[in-house]
């Protein structure tokens, strides 16, 4: 099979078609016409994860009653100070436009009476200034986004090719080698630049909201090309997950006036300094409290004992009834769908049943506010970057703007630096052929029968879930840690059974898994070195913020041997010194 | 893995290897049978315990993503969405969509749709050239329901697998791509209409279609794609009969 060839050359090449790969190519197709841009993914754009995002997208319309300043502040707090405030000020300013603009594209977006785009209330938030489409909000941004894209036929697409390995020569990113999934064939792509938009890294956990194909990739691509990673240690648990599939019940249903419950039918959220109970939802407190401390809520209420025994854990309880059916069916008619398919239960008539769940990643490729990650041509945006809008802890419906924002930034940072950038460099085509050996090498490995591919997945995953949960302790990491490194050998001797290369999944699914094994490491070693308690980072052997060493990212990088190294950068504060994080009082 | 206490049920599974000359082959696995496990469940079942090639795709596994659409006892169903236990006690054969061509085990080749969405130029069009964002379009809750139903596709191409037109005339656009245009039709921020019918005139986009509505019964997301062929059919016939009786401006 021919492999090894470099089939094309680009001026900017996107790695991922979700909300930020795709917005990333129609800001240079609209503004950079004489560049030739390119689209490459493993999956087909519509299957992308942004798809199943369901509660909506923040963005402060200032004619409202609302103001940027007030967003950039529930952002800065809800990070627990670890965002980084220059960002965040771009991010508030620049997302009300990047929804209009999807409105524009034909974004179903739910509507006052009067025709103008209707808000709903968030966790965290402080205004009602998250835009929605039903409960269906990323499923609607992103065909939208994707269909707007069919327009520019001068974007090419490559669907369906997996990315192996970034070329980096002269201190440059200069493309990259990828399987042809259809084919099986190894081939290479050049790109004066680079934009990693491959979301996030759920599938380390055993449990999770992600679908299958979030296995961190961008991110280990990166850092195996030299560019840092950054607050690795941040890992959101979504409140409320449905037992056994871990499928999403959107935080819109806390904010349409859901009410948590425990076995004894108590909001037990009033125990947790997050406010008092009230019938209808009150901004910033008890359901719409921040999604760290719900979860971390969760564990204190299981740790009493007021938690309900399921075949699939400990859960607590979603309680829609009192919405009414014509409530649900217009604001919330996903969550009916999919409890009555997934729970057999109908949330007009019953309670749900929910427990914390891994939704999404805080940190990722380390980037400036344009993208930039640190190595010349490579940038990155979405849940795989980390500029930090995010910080220690996401509010939800911040994500889906960021995809938009940070997307449309990094397109025109990478056009802009592929404008000027010299040609490819003759070395890449033995990096390309050194590639063609290793995947070759990997294919050509016989199968043990004691060992494959999802038995390491899975170790690895319930390994993650005890040294990285909810609560973390300095030995619980250490143990990990050491669980991982060994799990490394394994994944590094595996063999594949299917020697056949049209569609192999298990070839990709086992580069996969040495994606997730990085990714698996860095979030460990960062977390060892962060000895506080901050966001989603809490340490039960350091219990408290510890602003005088910690108010600061971590950055793990590479070492020459292979060895992850991390340090530390200041968080950029611009107005809004560190405080107390105060939701219901 | 397998707990003895449960029952378990056989998954009559399509094997295909492109580089092997063999024809496709049913395969029989036995898997338990747990009220909670979809039919997605039973095949990573297989490829985690059993055999690790078996090729399928499979993501978001909340039936939004659109990737995991197979023929199920015969019928295209979402397999995420599809329980082991309504097939009980099996055996249940599940299959490649059909219509397409396969590229191995269960993955079929959707190119073909792929490059047919363009075509029927599914982004809004105006005709104003708006360059500066003010605000937003007004559209009344009520304009929304208009189109709401046919922007609920996902891509999973059932409506194609159960589609006998699409079976015979692979030219024929295809119940997705038909929805879609409607659904920008009837959007009010949208003036593509026009544009839209000349496609789907000029390619036959239509007109194939002979109302056996299986691409509405299968549809995971009540779409209902051959409510807007119909709809396509009408407003094609009175284009047609309007053509023969007014002249046509220049240059359209």
């Amino acid at each position: 099979m021919a492999d090894g060839e470099v089939v094309a050359d680009h001026d900017v090449l996107m790695i991922g078609g979700g909300l930020a790969g795709l917005r990333a190519a129609v800001a240079i197709a609209e503004t950079s016409a004489h560049l030739d841009v390119a689209v490459m993914s493993k999956v087909y754009p519509m299957r992308s994860h942004s798809v199943s995002a369901e509660g909506g997208a923040a963005g402060a319309i200032a004619d409202d009653d609302d103001t940027l300043d007030e967003h950039a502040y529930d952002t800065v707090s809800g990070s627990d100070w670890l965002g980084d405030q220059d960002a965040i000020e771009a991010f508030v300013a620049e997302a009300p436009r990047e929804l209009l603009q999807l409105e524009h594209w034909g974004c179903p977006w739910s509507r006052q009476p009067d025709g103008r785009i209707a808000v709903r209330a968030f966790g965290g938030m402080k205004k009602m200034r998250t835009w929605f489409a039903a409960d269906k909000t990323g499923f609607h941004m992103l065909h939208a986004l994707f269909q707007t894209t069919l327009k520019y036929r001068e974007v090419t697409r490559y669907d369906e090719w997996f990315v192996t390995r970034l070329l980096v020569d002269d201190g440059r990113v200069q493309g990259v080698v990828a399987i042809e999934l259809m084919t099986g064939r190894i081939q290479a792509v050049t790109a004066k630049a680079v934009v990693l938009a491959t979301g996030g890294c759920g599938k380390v956990f055993p449990f999770t909201t992600n679908a299958n194909i979030n296995t961190g990739d961008g991110m280990a691509l990166a850092l195996r090309a030299g560019a840092p990673l950054k607050d690795m240690e941040f890992v959101q648990y979504h409140p409320t997950g449905l037992p056994f599939t871990g499928i999403l019940i959107t935080e819109a249903a806390r904010a349409e006036g859901g009410w948590l419950v425990n076995a004894d039918g108590y909001r037990y959220l009033q125990d947790y300094d997050l406010g008092t109970p009230s019938p209808t939802p009150v901004l910033r407190s008890m359901e719409l409290g921040p999604r760290d401390r719900l979860s971390q809520a969760f564990v204190h209420e299981a740790e009493k004992g007021r938690t309900t025994a399921s075949p699939y854990g400990e859960v607590v309880h979603l309680d829609l009834r009192h919405l009414g059916e014509k409530l649900i069916d217009s604001k919330l008619p996903f969550v009916r769908e999919l409890c009555l398919k997934y729970e057999r239960i109908d949330p007009v008539h019953e309670l749900i049943p929910v427990r914390p769940v891994i939704h999404y990643m805080m940190g990722g490729v380390h980037t400036d506010i344009d993208g930039a990650a640190g190595l010349d041509g490579l940038y990155a945006a979405g849940e795989t970057a980390c500029v930090s809008i995010n910080g220690a802890n996401r509010l939800g419906s911040n994500s889906l703007p960021e995809c938009l924002v940070f997307g449309a930034r990094s397109g025109r940072a990478a056009a802009e630096y592929a404008g000027s950038a010299p040609p490819t460099t003759a070395a890449v085509q033995a990096q390309v052929d050194d590639e063609v050996r290793r995947l070759r090498a990997l294919l050509d490995r016989p199968a043990g029968d004691d060992d494959g591919v999802a038995r390491i997945r899975e170790e690895l995953q319930s390994t993650m879930e005890e040294a990285a949960g909810i609560y973390r302790t300095g030995p619980s990491m250490e143990k990990g840690a050491d669980a991982v490194q060994a799990l490394r050998e394994r994944a590094d001797a595996v063999g594949i059974r299917d020697t056949s290369r049209p569609f192999n999944t298990e070839l990709v699914a086992a580069l996969e898994l040495a994606n997730l094994v990085d990714i698996g490491e860095c979030i460990l070693l960062s977390g060892l070195a962060r000895e506080e308690s901050r966001g989603a980072h809490q340490r039960t052997d350091f219990p408290a913020r510890d602003d005088e060493h910690f108010l600061a990212h971590h950055l793990v990088r590479r070492a020459d041997d292979g060895s992850p190294r991390i340090e530390q950068l200041p968080v950029t504060i611009t107005r809004w010194p560190p405080g107390e994080r105060v939701y219901g009082r | 893995m397998t707990d003895e206490s449960d029952d378990n049920i056989t998954m009559r599974v399509t094997r295909y290897r492109p580089d092997k000359n063999d024809p496709p082959v049913p395969v029989d696995y036995g898997v338990p049978l747990r009220k909670e496990w979809t039919v997605l469940d039973g095949l990573n079942h297989i490829k985690a315990e059993q055999d690790e090639s078996l090729a399928f795709r499979w993501s978001c596994r909340m039936g939004i993503c659109g990737s995991c659409g197979m023929n199920v006892d015969g019928e295209p169903r979402l397999t995420c969405a599809t329980f082991l236990s309504d097939y009980a006690p099996g055996p249940v054969r599940v299959e490649p969509l059909a219509n397409f061509p396969v590229v191995k085990d269960l993955v079929v080749d959707i190119n073909d749709f792929m490059e047919k969405l363009p075509r029927v130029k599914p982004w809004i069009i105006r005709d104003d050239d708006v360059t500066e964002i003010d605000g937003e379009y007004l559209q009344t809750p009520e304009e929304l329901d208009a189109y709401k139903q046919f922007s609920m596709c996902i891509n999973c191409m059932l409506c194609y697998a159960a589609c006998p037109v699409y079976g015979l005339d692979p030219d024929f656009m295809g119940p997705a791509a038909i929805a879609l245009a409607e659904r920008y039709d009837l959007d009010s921020r949208d003036h593509g209409a026009r544009e839209r019918l000349d496609v789907l005139i000029e390619h036959e986009g239509v007109w194939g279609c002979t109302f056996v509505g299986e691409c509405t019964r299968v549809c995971p997301k009540h779409v209902d794609p051959a409510g807007a062929i119909q709809r396509y059919k009408v407003k094609a016939a009175k284009e047609s009969v309007m053509a023969f009786l007014l002249p046509r401006a220049a240059g359209r």
